[in-house]
C-alpha cells in the first residue's frame, strides 16, 4: 500500500511528513502540490525525513506527500547514450521543451524517448534457457554502440517461450516471453534499476589493462587499469575538470560517464558543445556517440547532487554488463559529500570531521567498490569493466581535510595537483612526488607486449631523474646552481627538459592533447638518451655550456606538439639528429682539446 | 500558496538576532515574503527560513532591533521575494532590497521576477566565446574576460580593486560590436565613499544611463545583504535575457555578504563548517556566481566581476576559496606589487581566466594569442623563481640565462603589468608589449611557442634596442631598492 501523509515541517531541501509509517527507507515520494520528487532518508514513528531533489521554495505543512512504492531507480535501455541527465535521470533537453531556459520543477519527463525504434537483432530461439543477465539480442543504440538487450539482474532462470523476429520496434515491445517458476514473464527492451544497489556480476578480475588516456603523465609515469579507481585532488583552479574532459575525450573505452555533480554549468556545456564535433581516433565517430553527462551543478537543488553519483555509476554498470569498457568520471565527488553533510545536519546526526557525517568514509568505499573489471552475468561470456575517476576538492587546497584523507583510502591511482605548479602553468599540475600508481607493475605487461619491452626501463631511468632532481633541488635554495657540479647541473637541465618536453602538455593544443602510447615512448626515450650522450660527452671533456645550448634542444622540447602522431617516424629521426650533434661536438670539442 | 496570501500573524514567540520566530502558524511556506509591522508602525521584510509544528522562522532584513514580542505584526505574502522591473530600471538607484534609493518613484513594472532566480539549464546555456577587450594588459592578454563569465577580483583591504573594476567598466566593448551594453553595480556593505567612485566614474564615461545601482551601505542593515546580490542579478538577467542587453554586473564586496549569512547561520545554531561560515555556504554563493552566462537563443549576456577582500590576504580563507571553486577563474591583487606602486597589482600567476582558451586566438583575437600568454607566464614564474633565488646566492650566484630572466620579471612589471588608470591599450598593443619581453629571452627559451610564430613575431636583439634600455634602466632600479 502507498504511504500518503502531509507534510509538517519544511528547512530547504529538508522535508518531515506524517502518516507515512507504510513507506520504506529509499522509497521515492511525491512531495507536495506540484509533486516533486523526494527520498525519504529517515524514518520515527510515522514521521518520514524526507530529502527532495527540487527547489522547495514555497512549500508549505499541510501539503500532501505520497509514496512510489519503489526506491530511486533508472530506467536502463537503449537512448541514453548521447543525452544529458539531471542527478535523478530527467533528461534536461526534454525538460527545456517543457520549462524553457531555466529549470521548472516538477516536470516529468521519460528518460529515453520511448518511441523511437531501435533494429532489434534476437541472438535467442524459441526454448533456450537463459539466466540473468543473458544477453537476448542486440540494437544499434549509436553508430559507436551496439547494445545488448539482457535479462535483468537478480531475475530466475527461465525457457524462453515467444521471441520477437528482427525489426524496428520501440523499446516498450515485448522482445521475449520467458516461462520462470513464477509464471511467464514479459521483457521489453528496457528494465529499472535501484542506484543504490550495485548491479551483480558472475566473477571480478584484476584490472591488467591500463586505459589508455593519451595524457602522458597519466599513461607514462602514473597509470590507471581498466577497472581500477583513482582520485584526483587539488585546489581551485589547479586542472581537475580539464584532466576529467581529456580522460572523457580520449580515454580507450567504449562509454564515457561524466558526472558534474556540484560543478559549473558552463562545463556541462562545454561537453555538450564540444564532444559532438571530436572525432574519437579509434572509430572516427564523434565522441558524444559513446557518452552520457549526469548534470547537476552548483545551483541546482543540493539532494540530488547525492543521487547523481548513484544515477551515474548505476549507468556504467549496465554498459559493463555487456561486456563494454566504461569510464566513469565524476566532477567533484567533494561536492557529494558536502551534499551529504548538508542533508546530515539538517537530520540533526552528529557530526564527526568537520561537519561530516561519520559514515562519509564508508559511503565514499562503497562508491569506489563499484568500479572493477568483471565476467558479467548470464551467456555468452562477457567482459566488462567500469574505471572510476573521482576530482576531489580540498578545502583551502589542504590534503589533510576528511573528503581527501578518506578518498585516499579506497583509490589506488592518485593524481596530486598542486597549486604552485598550476601558478607557473605548468599544466597538467600533476605533481611527480607526490602522486602514485597502483597499476604501474600490473600495467607494464601490456606495455611490453603491445608498445615496447623498454617501456618499464625508461620510465623509470626517467623517473629517477626527476626524483633526483627534487633532492638537487634543495641544495639549489639553499647555495645557487653554481654550487653543483656538472654531472648534477645536468640533472637538472634534464629534468627540466622532461618536466616541458613530457610531464606538460596542453590540453588545448590540437597535436599536444592526445599522445599516443607510441609517441609517449619515444618522447621519453629521446631525452634519455639526451641524459646518456651528455653524460658521455661531459666525460670526454665537453663543458655544460655547449651541451645546454646543442640548437636540437627546442626541437626536442616541442616535438610534442610539432610533430602530430601521424608523424611519429620523425621522432626517430629527431633522435638520430640529436646524435649526430653530440657527435659533432665531442668530435670538435676532442680537437680543441688535443 | 495562494490560499495563504496576506495572513498576519500577532503571535511572536521568540526574536534572537536577525531572526523572529512566530508561533500559530497555521498557512505559511517555505521562502515566503513576510511583511512586518514593529510596534511603532514601521515596516519591514523578512522571509521564511523554517516552518513547521505552527512555527517559522523568519530572518528579518532590516534588523530585528525595536522589534517586540508583543504589538509586532507579520504579514505572510503568500508569495516569494520579487522584484519588479522594466526597461525604466536603467539609470536608477535602488536600496539594497531593490526599493527606489534616488528620491524617484517606484519605476512602473513590466513583470515580477522572483529574486532568486532559477538554475539555467546547462543544456540551454550557450558557450561564452566573445572576448570583451577592457584595454587593461593584463586582462586582454593572459586573463581574457569574455562574455558571460565569472570572473572575480580577489582584493586585499586597502587595495585598488575598486578603481580596476570601474576602469573595467568603462573601458569594456566587444570587439567588432555596437550591441547594448549595460553596468548593474551592486555596492554590499562597502563604505559610501567606494559606491560614490564607482557611481561617478560611470557618470563621467557617460554610462550612468545605462547602469542600474544597488546600494547596501557599510551602515545598512547587515542582513538585507543576502538580497542585495539577488535583486541586482534579477535586474541584470532581466536586462540581459528579455532585452538583448549585454550586462556586466559588478558586485561589491561579498566578503560582506559571506559574513551577513554566518550571521543568520550563527542565530539558527546550525553545525558551522570552516572558521565559522556555514557548510552550504559553497552552494549560496554557487547560487549567485551562476546566475552569469549566455542562454541559446537569446541575444543578451551576464557577465559578473565579485569582488572580495580576502580577510589577511588569505587565499586559502573559505570565501575566496569557495569563490574560486565556482568562478571561471579569478583577478588576484598582489600585496608586494600594490606595495611596489603597480597598477593595477594584478599576481598573474595567482590569477586565471579558465574562458580564456575559448575567447581567443584566431579570427576572434590573434593566433599567436595563447601561445604569447603561456610563453608570458612561464617567464614570469621563472623570473619569480630567480628573484627568489637571488636573495639568497645574490646575482653572482645566478647562471647566464637566469640573470636575462631576472630582467624579463622587472620589465614584465613595468611595461606590460602597469599601467595608467585611463589608458586603454588595444590588443594589438598589449600583444605588441608582449612580444617585447619575449624578445628579451633568447629564442631557444621560447618553448610554448610554435615556430612560425616566432618565426613572425620574435624580435632578434638588434631590432629592439630601445626595449633592452628601458629593462636594463628597470632592473636597476628595482636593485636600488633592495
Ligand atoms: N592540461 C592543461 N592544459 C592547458 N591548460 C590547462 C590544463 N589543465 C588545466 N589548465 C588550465 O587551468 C585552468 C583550470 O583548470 P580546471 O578548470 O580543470 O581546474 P579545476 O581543478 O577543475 O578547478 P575547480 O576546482 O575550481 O573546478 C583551465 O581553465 C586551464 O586554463
Ligand atoms: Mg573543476
Amino acid at each position: 500500500m502507498v504511504a500518503k501523509g502531509r507534510i509538517i515541517w519544511v528547512s530547504g531541501p529538508a522535508v518531515k511528513a506524517d502518516g507515512m509509517s507504510t513507506v520504506k527507507m529509499y522509497e521515492t515520494v511525491e512531495v507536495g502540490n506540484s509533486k516533486l520528487v523526494g527520498e525519504v532518508i529517515r524514518l520515527t514513528g510515522d514521521t518520514a525525513f524526507i530529502q527532495v531533489y527540487e527547489s522547495t521554495s514555497g512549500l508549505k505543512p499541510g501539503e500532501s506527500v505520497t509514496g512510489t512504492g519503489q526506491p530511486l531507480s533508472v530506467l536502463l535501455g537503449p537512448g541514453i547514450i548521447g543525452k544529458i541527465y539531471d542527478g535523478i535521470q530527467r533528461p534536461l533537453g526534454e525538460i527545456a521543451q517543457k520549462s524553457g531556459s531555466y529549470i521548472g520543477r516538477g516536470v516529468h519527463t521519460d528518460p529515453v524517448d520511448m518511441k523511437k525504434k531501435y533494429h532489434f537483432q534476437p541472438v535467442v530461439r524459441k526454448n533456450d534457457g537463459v539466466g540473468s543477465g543473458s544477453v537476448l539480442g542486440y540494437v544499434e543504440e549509436t553508430p559507436l554502440l551496439n547494445h545488448s538487450i539482457m535479462v535483468p539482474p537478480n531475475f530466475k532462470n527461465g525457457t524462453i517461450v515467444d521471441v520477437i523476429s528482427e525489426g524496428d520496434y520501440d523499446i516498450e515491445q515485448v522482445v521475449v516471453t520467458l516461462e520462470t517458476s513464477e509464471g511467464k514473464i514479459p521483457l521489453k527492451m528496457y528494465h529499472k534499476w535501484p542506484v543504490r544497489k550495485p548491479r551483480p556480476y558472475t566473477e571480478r578480475y584484476d584490472p591488467t589493462v591500463p586505459l589508455i588516456t593519451g595524457q602522458r603523465v597519466i599513461d607514462t609515469y602514473f597509470p590507471i587499469a581498466k577497472g581500477g579507481t583513482g582520485a584526483i585532488p587539488g585546489g581551485f583552479g589547479t586542472g581537475k575538470t580539464v584532466t576529467l574532459h581529456q580522460i572523457a575525450k580520449w580515454a580507450d573505452s567504449k562509454v564515457v560517464v561524466y558526472i558534474g555533480c556540484g560543478e559549473r554549468g558552463n562545463e556541462m556545456t562545454e561537453v555538450l558543445v564540444e564532444f559532438p564535433h571530436l572525432i574519437d581516433p579509434r572509430s572516427n565517430r564523434p565522441l558524444m556517440e559513446r557518452t552520457v553527462l549526469v548534470a547537476n551543478t552548483s545551483n541546482m537543488p543540493v539532494a540530488a547532487r547525492e543521487a547523481s553519483i548513484y544515477t551515474g555509476v548505476t549507468l556504467a554498470e549496465y554498459y559493463r554488463d555487456m561486456g563494454l569498457d566504461v569510464v566513469l568520471v565524476a566532477d567533484s565527488t567533494s561536492r557529494w559529500a558536502e551534499a551529504l553533510r548538508e542533508m546530515s545536519g539538517r537530520l540533526e546526526e552528529m557530526p564527526a570531521e568537520e561537519g561530516y557525517p561519520s559514515y562519509l568514509a564508508s559511503r565514499l568505499a562503497e562508491f569506489y567498490e563499484r568500479a572493477g573489471r568483471v565476467k558479467a552475468l548470464g551467456s555468452p561470456n562477457r567482459t566488462g569493466s567500469v574505471t572510476l575517476v573521482g576530482a576531489v576538492s580540498p578545502s583551502g587546497a589542504d590534503f589533510t581535510e576528511p573528503v581527501t584523507t578518506h578518498t585516499i583510502r579506497f583509490i589506488k591511482t592518485f593524481w596530486a595537483l598542486d597549486t604552485r605548479l598550476a601558478y607557473s602553468r605548468h599544466y597538467p599540475s600533476i605533481n611527480w612526488m607526490n602522486s602514485y600508481s597502483g597499476y604501474l607493475e600490473d600495467v607494464s605487461k601490456w606495455w611490453k607486449e603491445n608498445v615496447s619491452s623498454e617501456w618499464y626501463d625508461l620510465r623509470a631511468y626517467s623517473y629517477n631523474l626527476l626524483q633526483r632532481e627534487d633532492t638537487l633541488k634543495e641544495i639549489v635554495r639553499l647555495l645557487g646552481p653554481e654550487s653543483l657540479p656538472d654531472e648534477e647541473k645536468l640533472i637538472l637541465e634534464v629534468a627540466r627538459m622532461i618536466k616541458i618536453g613530457i610531464l606538460q602538455q596542453n590540453s588545448f593544443d590540437k597535436v599536444d592533447t592526445y599522445s599516443s602510447p607510441e609517441k609517449q615512448l619515444k618522447l621519453v626515450k629521446l631525452i634519455v638518451n639526451y641524459h646518456k650522450e651528455a653524460q658521455k660527452a661531459l666525460k670526454e671533456g665537453i663543458t655544460l655550456a655547449d651541451i645546454r645550448t646543442m640548437p636540437i634542444i627546442p626541437s626536442i622540447l616541442k616535438a610534442k606538439f610539432e610533430i602530430p602522431d601521424e608523424d611519429i617516424a620523425k621522432l626517430d629521426q629527431l633522435d638520430k639528429q640529436m646524435h649526430e650533434q653530440f657527435d659533432k661536438i665531442v668530435h670538435s670539442g676532442v680537437k680543441l682539446i688535443v | 500558496m495562494s490560499d495563504s496570501i496576506n495572513i498576519e500573524y500577532t503571535k511572536i514567540a521568540e526574536i534572537k538576532g536577525p531572526l523572529m520566530i512566530v508561533d500559530g502558524i497555521t498557512q505559511a511556506s517555505f521562502d515566503e515574503l513576510v511583511e512586518i509591522e514593529t510596534p511603532d508602525g514601521e515596516r519591514r521584510l523578512g522571509r521564511v527560513l523554517e516552518v513547521g509544528y505552527g512555527k517559522a522562522i523568519v530572518q528579518v532584513f532590516e534588523g530585528t532591533t525595536g522589534l517586540a514580542i508583543v504589538g509586532t505584526k507579520a504579514k505572510f505574502t503568500g508569495k516569494t521575494m520579487q522584484m519588479p522591473v522594466s526597461p525604466e530600471v536603467l539609470g536608477r538607484v535602488f536600496d539594497g532590497l531593490g526599493r527606489p534609493n534616488d528620491g524617484l518613484p517606484e519605476p512602473i513594472a513590466d513583470k515580477f521576477l522572483d529574486v532568486n532566480g532559477e538554475p539555467m539549464n546547462p543544456e540551454q546555456r550557450e558557450y561564452p566565446t566573445s572576448f570583451i577587450q577592457t584595454g587593461v594588459s593584463v586582462i586582454d592578454g593572459m586573463l581574457t574576460l569574455v562574455r558571460g563569465q565569472k570572473l572575480p577580483i580577489f582584493s586585499g583591504s586597502g587595495m585598488p580593486h575598486n578603481i580596476l573594476a570601474a576602469q573595467i567598466a568603462r573601458q569594456a566593448s566587444v570587439v567588432g560590436t555596437k550591441e547594448d551594453f549595460a553596468v548593474v553595480f551592486a555596492a554590499i556593505g562597502v563604505q559610501y565613499s567606494e559606491a560614490q567612485y564607482f557611481k561617478r566614474s560611470l557618470e563621467e564615461s557617460g554610462a550612468l544611463r545605462r547602469s542600474v545601482l544597488f546600494l547596501n551601505l557599510a551602515d545598512d542593515p547587515a542582513i538585507e545583504r543576502i538580497i542585495t546580490p539577488r535583486v541586482a542579478l534579477t535586474v541584470a538577467e532581466y536586462l540581459a535575457f528579455d532585452l538583448g542587453m549585454h550586462v556586466l554586473a559588478i558586485l561589491t564586496d561579498m566578503t560582506n555578504y559571506s559574513e551577513a549569512l554566518r550571521e543568520i547561520s550563527a542565530a539558527r545554531e546550525e553545525v558551522p563548517g570552516r572558521k565559522g561560515y556555514p557548510g552550504y555556504l559553497y552552494t549560496d554563493l554557487a547560487n549567485i556566481y551562476e546566475r552569469a552566462g549566455r542562454l541559446k537563443g537569446k541575444n543578451g549576456s551576464v557577465t559578473q566581476v565579485p569582488i572580495l577582500s580576502m580577510p589577511a590576504d588569505d587565499i586559502t580563507h573559505p570565501i575566496p576559496d569557495l569563490t574560486g571553486y565556482i568562478t571561471e577563474g579569478q583577478m588576484v591583487l598582489g600585496r608586494d606589487l600594490f606595495r611596489k606602486g603597480i597598477y593595477p597589482s594584478v599576481n598573474v600567476l595567482m590569477s586565471l581566466s579558465r574562458l580564456m582558451k575559448d575567447g581567443i586566438g584566431e579570427g576572434k583575437t590573434r593566433s599567436d594569442h595563447s601561445e604569447v600568454a603561456n610563453q608570458l607566464y612561464d617567464a614570469y614564474s621563472r623570473s619569480q623563481e630567480v628573484r627568489a633565488l637571488a636573495e639568497i646566492v645574490g646575482r653572482a650566484g645566478l647562471t647566464g640565462i637566469d640573470l636575462k630572466y631576472l630582467d624579463t620579471g622587472d620589465m614584465f612589471e613595468n611595461n606590460f603589468l602597469k599601467q595608467n588608470l585611463d589608458e586603454s591599450r588595444s590588443l594589438e598593443e598589449t600583444l605588441s608589449r608582449a612580444w617585447d619581453i619575449l624578445s628579451a629571452l633568447p629564442e631557444s627559451e621560447l618553448t610554448k611557442i610554435k615556430d612560425k610564430h616566432i618565426k613572425q613575431y620574435y624580435r632578434h636583439q638588434n631590432q629592439q634596442q630601445s626595449n633592452i634600455g628601458v629593462a636594463a634602466a628597470a632592473s636597476s632600479s628595482s636593485s636600488n631598492s633592495t
